[in-house]
């Protein structure tokens, strides 16, 4: 029995408790409350209310009201995930049976690769990412690469013209864009040596954000010369993030005009409810790549790390495990930002057309991204001694 | 790495790989593979090598195999399905393969090196394995030149393709 007496029990028990942590009671609400800024800021930007009425549901407690917070309306993704459940599941004849259950559970992948991610420095000495391993960014990109599945399984297995035509469409936007998303990080990793997340962070919190060296190392003519194709780095990847999470102005899988709604047409009750969630957690799953990459993860300047280094000398006294929540705070708090941008773009501009968005894919953010590599290793080259 | 998680993900693997060659829906052999594919990646994990498992999952079950699928898709394959299987070819192939595994199985033991067990690895410190590092270090030092000569070997396929296909559209 020396193989189950082998097993690090105390690591996979902290695995999963960071994994709950991070899934349960970060994440998933943080996916039902996307849902819901996005109908507030959509409604904000069309001049109307949005859902402002459901309160939480405190009537079934023998309560008179139910109670509004701040805000009206936040008891809405209660509502929104009560009714998904209670909707009728149909599946319509002529489908392919496996395939079409299969799609739904593979479109929360995205799930995964949050594993990867750093959410924050440390807290009560664990170090505040599931699994640190040293290519986690290779990781991420993999978990992404695989998501594809979903949407493809789902287009097929629908057995149904618009669903297939939505599903080839983003099969080969996905691709296209997964390219241009690789290549814009390169320069990151070259001038930060390492592919490691948590290193990434640690770097930018010593020696300044990727996107604003104003500290350390940072303020050397390298690292100023190095912005410009950060710059354009970050602009591409940005890009990339729209399209790979098919979201507006890159959502021709679901473009309502053409394709019903695309890929996922054919689903109903809960099973939409997972494509839905799935797109939202891709969302959540790509600003915190933003944010671990150009801004600086959970660093926040003046504010220590979990272990009280860094930082104003006055906030180094505070007990180390609020410095650690104010970490985590700040990560989520940088994502929940890039979140409302991501809301705004998708209501501000139109759609692009099947082809510009491939052009845009393969002709212009590709090479761009590969003669940035390049200028990258010059800089570099030149500036090092 | 755990006996047990290896005998899992082995297993796995292997009855995934079986069902690749018995499944006559083409998409459904494809998947398969894809999971085939992903144990592959969970043992190389299990052997602390992070950056083959991550290469593996990228390059084979993230592009080639979403690309088999694609076209897999497009084509609609209807009569892969409606043929049966050829008996007479199922025993033979069956044949021929056991033939090779007795023969592997018996060159295996009489060679000396076969059988001895295999020497316990032991892996660096923590601190030393950067196995990114060292790979990149070979491949830009010491495997310069095939690295080059199969860098040009992708172009030229490149070009190829690109060239058959506008020949086609005329």
């Amino acid at each position: 029995m020396d193989f189950i007496t082998s097993i690090p029990w105390a690591l996979i028990a902290w695995s999963v408790a960071k994994a709950v942590f991070v899934i349960f009671l970060v994440v998933l609400p943080m996916v039902s409350y996307t849902v819901y800024a996005e109908r507030r800021v959509s409604a904000a930007i069309q001049d109307r209310v949005g859902p402002n009425r459901t309160g939480f549901p405190t009537t079934l407690l023998g309560f008179k009201k139910d109670m509004q917070i701040i805000l009206g309306g936040l008891g809405q993704p209660i509502a929104d995930a009560v009714k998904f459940i209670l909707k009728e599941d149909f599946t319509p004849g002529g489908v392919k049976k496996f395939y079409f259950w299969l799609a739904p559970c593979l479109a929360m992948l995205p799930l995964v690769s949050l594993a990867f991610v750093p959410f924050g420095s440390s807290l009560f000495g664990e170090k505040m990412v599931i699994a640190d391993i040293n290519v986690s960014v290779l990781g991420v990109f993999a978990v992404t690469g695989v998501g594809v599945y979903a949407i493809v399984l789902a287009g097929w297995a629908s057995n149904s013209k618009y669903p297939f035509l939505g599903g080839i469409r983003s099969t080969s936007q996905m691709i296209a864009y997964e390219l241009s998303m690789g290549m814009s990080i390169i320069p990151v990793l070259m001038a930060q040596g390492t592919m490691q997340m948590s290193h990434i962070v640690q770097n930018q919190a010593d020696n300044g954000w990727t996107l604003l060296p104003l500290w350390g190392h940072g303020l050397s003519l390298q690292s100023w010369l190095l912005l410009i194709p950060f710059g354009i780095s970050f602009i591409i990847f940005a890009i990339s993030v729209f399209a790979e999470t098919n979201r507006l102005p890159f959502d021709m899988p679901e473009s309502e005009s053409e394709l019903v709604s695309g890929y996922h047409t054919e689903y109903s009750s809960m099973k939409f409810a997972l494509f839905f969630l799935g797109e939202y957690t891709a969302m959540i799953v790509g600003s915190s790549l933003i944010v671990v990459f150009f801004l600086g993860g959970w660093h926040m300047p003046g504010i220590p790390d979990g272990d009280g280094n860094g930082g104003l000398a006055i906030l180094r006294e505070l007990p180390h495990w609020i410095l650690g929540l104010v970490n985590i705070t700040c990560f989520f708090g940088k994502v929940a930002a890039l979140l409302v941008c991501f809301i705004w773009v998708r209501w501000t501009l139109p759609r692009f057309r099947f082809d510009q968005v491939m052009k845009l894919g393969w002709l212009y953010l590709f090479e761009i991204a590969l003669a940035n590599i390049i200028l990258t290793a010059a800089i570099i080259a030149f500036t090092s001694k | 790495m755990n006996p047990l998680l290896f005998g899992l993900f082995a297993f796995l693997m292997l009855a995934f790989g079986v069902s690749v060659v018995v499944n006559r829906n083409p998409v459904a052999s494809a998947l398969s593979l894809v999971v085939s594919f992903l144990c592959l990646a969970a043992l190389y994990v299990g052997l602390d090598a992070y950056l083959i498992a991550s290469v593996q999952v990228v390059v084979y079950a993230g592009a080639v195999m979403v690309l088999f699928l694609f076209i897999i898709m497009l084509l609609d394959l209807k009569a892969e399905e409606r043929r049966k299987f050829n008996k007479l070819a199922v025993g033979g192939g069956a044949l021929v393969s056991l033939a090779f595994a007795a023969q592997v199985i018996g060159v295996l033991g009489k060679f000396p090196k076969g059988n001895q067990p295999f020497p316990t690895l032991k892996l660096p410190p923590d601190e030393t394995l950067n196995d990114i590092q060292k790979v990149g270090e070979s491949m830009f030092s010491q495997h310069t030149l095939p690295l080059q000569i199969v860098g040009v070997l992708i172009l030229v396929a490149t070009i190829g393709v690109i060239v058959i296909s506008k020949r086609e559209l005329k």
